[in-house]
């Protein structure tokens, strides 16, 4: 869940200094042959398309179902059929499970973005620290991340979950991406050390810039990509983490969730025991076609930055 | 060397400092009143009854001494093993209550871990750049790492015991049988232990395979690799140092994921009804016991916190580098 993090793609060494100093050339040219790239890419247009079809089903299917994902007017535990408001069957308790699904949806990509976000930049903002600026900094902003990684995140949430009787999907979030930080922070770090001694930031430094702008101009640009992959993978484990605290039971409140389908359905309908299979299943699945398609977008674009990887 | 577990023992001493503070203030600072909470349940009181009552948890509770004496009987009592008592256990000790259900998940847990990292490595090795096999292994294994594991352990029960009926469904043992030394409780105890093994196995197969392939592909890119191929030596002498250097990353990935496991036998306990820490907690937050669930806390801490630990010694077997003091292991 924490994102694979052993998987974690590998800045290219490139050999020496004159790759750095063409960035700026190699930037504007780049772009056009990453698009190049990217749409020869099977791995990248097949995650490409998956995530589309889910971006499709959470942002226009609650449009066109229009059902309330709570309401329980609808006949009980009846399969998946083609009629209207039935395409993915009932709860027990008559609830529209694809209205449930397209809701839930979307707050599996709100948590994930919003999450995964935030998880980025504290990890951006706590490597390129420690990586820049070494020393005493590093030593501590590295003993933080240490702390922080050891402690099972999914713990610290289920005990600040348990003693808050409302809870939000924004709240999930933010406390999600506050925990979920530590691998990219330590995996930026050492990114950020291995450009820091380059000859290109020396010449920045002795031009007299501030060091958050050699950062910003001139550290992260040269690792973008490794910047947006890292999130892709955070992206990934927050929606994970989500689910698992849904299930749990300490999912948000007064809102619907994948993870919390499957855990209304194995708490209060005893899905698994009377075999409806169409309550649990369908929300497990999108988060699995969610989760995957974030990875195999990951590898896809490892491939197109990464020319030792290309095999096109 | 002695430099180096020094400085994992101070952090992992830290973090348990820590971890167990956030334990401690997290009821004290939350919004809502604990004792408001439990005096809800009580039902309609009287205003003097009331009073009584709130006095009495408060003083229970030590809520009315300065904090820092709250604090520091937090840690006497957690030093002496003393983690308050549980409401969903009948007053039951809470050490004692997560103690008899500690078994049970160890027995998910060291199998599941162990097996799924040697099986990830030995299959995604094999994979790496051997096209059929990659082409098996790579979507089988991003599928599978992508599964969240409460899923897995759903579509495993629903085919292998509700349709198939392979498996028993739920529980750690049926309901006929005592717990006992018998042949017979053992083949149960086994039967009930399999799925939710397999779904913690699996999804932790996944994840290895595919960091194990991605690393012995970089590592058959590198230079050394390159050298000893242009020398002639055979492929298999270059796999078998590609694969030495990809399983350095791949030990410290252990202790990364460790908490993320943990975690996913949490919820796969919870599927099956299996009478681990994970269902514990899961009736522990239903019956709101809230020291059972803090207890739950300290030993999940402790627990991630050894195992790190024991990773750290193995890193040491494994990497010369940290023997001799050089920076192979920091981080």
């Amino acid at each position: 869940m924490t994102g694979l993090a052993n998987t974690e793609p590998k800045l290219e060494s490139p050999v020496g200094a004159p790759a750095a100093v063409a960035t700026v050339a190699a930037s504007r040219k780049g772009r056009g042959e990453f698009l190049y790239f990217a749409l020869r890419s099977k791995k990248f247009l097949f995650a490409m398309g998956i995530l589309l079809v889910l971006i499709a089903i959470a942002v226009l299917g609650p449009m066109i179902d229009g059902t309330d994902p709570v309401a329980t007017d609808l006949l009980p535990m009846q399969p998946p059929s083609t009629d209207p408001g039935y395409w993915l069957g009932t709860t027990s308790f008559g609830e529209d499970v694809f209205a449930q699904f397209a809701n839930g949806l979307r707050a599996t990509f709100f948590v994930g973005l919003l999450g995964g976000g935030l998880a980025a930049l504290i990890g951006m903002a706590v490597g390129f620290t420690a990586g820049y600026r070494g020393g005493w900094t590093d030593e501590i902003l590295n003993m933080l991340t240490n702390v922080v990684l050891v402690i099972p995140s999914l713990a610290v949430l289920i005990v600040i979950s348990s003693y808050l009787k409302a809870r939000g999907v924004l709240f999930e979030a933010v406390f999600i991406g506050a925990t979920s930080w530590p691998w990219a922070a330590r995996a930026i770090r050492a990114q950020t050390f291995s450009l820091r001694s380059r000859d290109f930031i020396d010449l920045a430094k002795l031009s007299g810039r501030k060091g958050w702008r050699i950062i910003v101009e001139e550290i992260a640009p040269n690792m973008s990509s490794y910047l947006f992959m890292t999130f892709i993978l955070l992206f990934g484990g927050a929606i994970l983490i989500a689910a698992s605290l849904d299930f749990i039971g300490l999912g948000p409140t007064g809102g619907m969730s994948l993870g919390l389908m499957m855990f209304n359905a194995v708490t209060y309908g005893a899905a698994l025991l009377l075999g409806y299979w169409w309550w649990f299943i369908p929300p497990g699945l999108g988060i699995m076609a969610t989760v995957g398609a974030l990875y195999v977008m990951n590898v896809g674009l490892d491939e197109i930055f990464n020319p030792k990887l290309r095999d096109i | 060397m002695r430099k180096y577990f020094g400085r994992k023992l101070f952090t992992y001493t830290l973090t348990f400092f820590i971890a167990a503070t956030i334990d401690w203030l997290i009821p004290r600072f939350m919004p809502g009143d604990p004792v408001a909470g439990l005096m809800a349940r009580q039902g309609a009181l009287s205003p003097e009854g009331a009073a009584a009552l709130s006095k009495y948890y408060n003083e229970l509770f030590g809520l009315n001494r300065p904090l820092w004496e709250q604090f520091f009987g937090f840690w006497t009592a957690l030093i002496q093993g003393d983690l308050g008592r549980s409401v969903f256990g009948h007053g039951r000790p809470v050490a004692e209550t997560i103690m008899s259900a500690l078994p049970y998940t160890l027995a998910l847990l060291i199998p599941a871990i162990l097996l799924s990292w040697w099986a990830g490595n030995t299959f995604g090795a094999m994979a790496a750049r051997r096209k059929w096999l990659d082409s098996a292994v790579l979507p089988v294994g991003y599928i599978l790492t992508a599964t969240p594991y409460m899923w897995l352990g759903l579509v495993l029960a629903f085919v292998l015991a509700f349709l198939l009926r392979i498996f028993p469904l739920s529980g750690g043992y049926g309901f006929n049988l005592e717990p006992s030394l018998t042949w017979a409780f053992f083949v149960d105890l086994v039967a009930h232990w399999i799925l939710p093994f397999l779904s913690l196995f699996l999804v932790g197969f996944g994840g290895w395979a595919i960091g194990m392939r991605n690393m012995i592909i970089y590592e058959l890119e590198s230079d050394y690799s390159r050298y000893l191929e242009a020398l002639g030596a055979p492929q298999s002498l270059v796999r078998k140092y590609a694969f030495r250097n990809a399983m350095l990353p791949q030990v410290t990935g252990l202790a990364l994921q460790l908490g993320v496991i943990v975690a996913g036998s949490l919820v796969t306990e919870i599927v099956f009804s299996y009478p681990g820490i994970g269902l514990l907690l899961f009736n522990a937050i239903k019956s709101e016991d809230y020291f059972l669930l803090q207890g739950i806390f300290i030993f999940v801490i402790a627990g991630v916190l050894i195992a790190n630990f024991l990773v750290d010694i193995a890193y040491v077997i494994v990497d010369p580098r940290t023997r001799v003091g050089m920076r192979g292991g920091t981080a």
